[in-house]
């Protein structure tokens, strides 16, 4: 969009607070629902809960369309590059909510066929906990979501340390080292 | 007609709200909602875990990790040998499956009616023994980044089955809610094997099992005047 180089003064402030207001109302969820989670995740676009009432009705079955991946279900490890080439398909600015504890981490499901936590593929931005989580505890997690997309940097990705599964694995070729998880020293 | 009567029900259907105005306010839950968990003390203001790891043997997720230690002799914080002083439990790994509160002995862990919260990291996600722990009125303490409205933080104990509530085995058996701090014991309810007040399945011979329910029960905001668990030391 080329905002980078216009002078940031009055005029592109109030540009910047129009795009995050028009990016945190318009926000299209991509279906991806993996498991149990989805039937919660449809449950949260239906009547009672509505999340139409935030304007994100519409799942868009083409990651072309959507700003928004709900990864609802456990990840396995033959979906992992689906879900990551759904991901990358998806246009700037996108977003990723890991819905349920078999997305976020596992789950109870700590054996070889599940991903340990979707965020070693994709970047996450919200965690919701849950076993499926309810509507609420879904819709919870989108309006932190929401306050996080109207309050934050509109031209790059939140990042740093302590963001995603702090795993972190050396290449092949290189020199072998032992899975390091956070707060190990070694 | 026939192929028409599926848009009288349609039409029957127009005007009906069912949306819930969420972020202001909630659907009210079952009363036996699984939801984020609270460790609770007795009224004295002791701890109620002992540190026995049961909770974190019987998590099918494994999502607990305690550590007991011995409790100092000049100032002891459960009223046990041991204590835990390390908690933590993993909510990007729990399941809600309410069996680490099956297995307490002490009726340490409950589950509170809070299910709504979600984290910007992993580490917001483990919950550490001083977030778990109810602060004195024997409420949940609240965390920024969950949604707390009226008086959910009212309910925090734990329906009982497998085990005795109360944490006496005179109570072995018997279906009903276990004690909690601050709002003394609920009262059972309708569809609990227990009709009326709980009263243990046995007379013990010391009469100490005499708890007094029935009376305080949940909402009438006086301190379990049963003196629940005060007796275990």
């Amino acid at each position: 969009m080329g905002l980078e180089a216009v002078p940031h003064n009055f005029l592109t402030g109030r540009l910047e607070d129009l795009v995050r207001w028009a990016r945190r109302n318009s926000m299209w969820p991509a279906s991806f629902g993996l498991a149990c989670c989805a039937i919660e995740m449809m449950a949260a676009g239906a009547a009672h809960y509505d999340q139409a009432r935030f304007g994100m009705e519409v799942f868009r079955a083409s990651p072309r369309q959507a700003d928004l991946m709900v990864v609802a279900g456990r990840v396995s490890q033959k979906m992992a590059p689906v879900l990551r080439q759904v991901y990358d398909q998806m246009v700037e600015p996108k977003w990723v909510i890991s819905m349920g504890v078999c997305a976020s981490s596992g789950g109870m499901f700590n054996n070889y066929a599940i991903v340990q936590g979707v965020d070693q593929i994709v970047p996450v931005d919200i965690y919701v906990p849950g076993c499926p989580p309810g509507p609420e505890t879904l819709l919870h997690g989108i309006l932190h979501l929401h306050d996080l997309v109207r309050t934050g940097e509109i031209m790059k990705r939140r990042g740093g340390p302590g963001v995603g599964a702090g795993v972190h694995v050396d290449q092949l070729d290189g020199v072998p080292s032992p899975v390091r998880m956070i707060g190990t020293t070694s | 007609m026939g192929r028409f009567s599926g848009f009288g029900i349609t039409i029957r259907q127009v005007g009906k709200v069912v949306t819930g105005n969420y972020p202001e306010e909630k659907r009210p839950k079952p009363a036996r909602f699984h939801g984020r968990h609270v460790l609770n003390r007795y009224e004295d203001g002791m701890e109620k875990c002992i540190g026995c790891e049961l909770c974190a043997g019987v998590c099918p997720a494994r999502c607990i990790y305690v550590r007991g230690a011995d409790n100092p002799t000049d100032a002891p914080v459960s009223p046990g040998e041991r204590y835990g002083f390390v908690y933590e439990i993993n909510y990007l790994r729990c399941i809600h499956c309410d069996l680490c509160v099956e297995a307490c002995p002490t009726e340490a862990i409950t589950e509170t009616k809070l299910f709504e919260f979600s984290f910007t990291n992993r580490s917001d996600a483990i919950y550490t023994k001083s977030e778990l722990l109810v602060d004195d009125t024997g409420r949940a303490r609240r965390q920024p980044w969950e949604l707390w409205l009226g008086g959910e933080d009212d309910d925090t104990s734990a329906w009982m089955r497998a085990t005795a509530p109360s944490g006496q085995v005179a109570f072995e058996g018997r279906v009903g809610w276990s004690g909690e701090l601050g709002f003394g014991v609920r009262a059972p309810e309708q569809g609990q094997t227990a009709p009326g007040p709980l009263e243990p399945a046995v007379d013990p011979a010391d009469g100490a099992a005499h708890h007094g329910h029935g009376d305080h029960g949940h909402g009438s905001g006086g301190h379990g005047s049963g003196g629940h668990g005060s007796g275990g030391h």
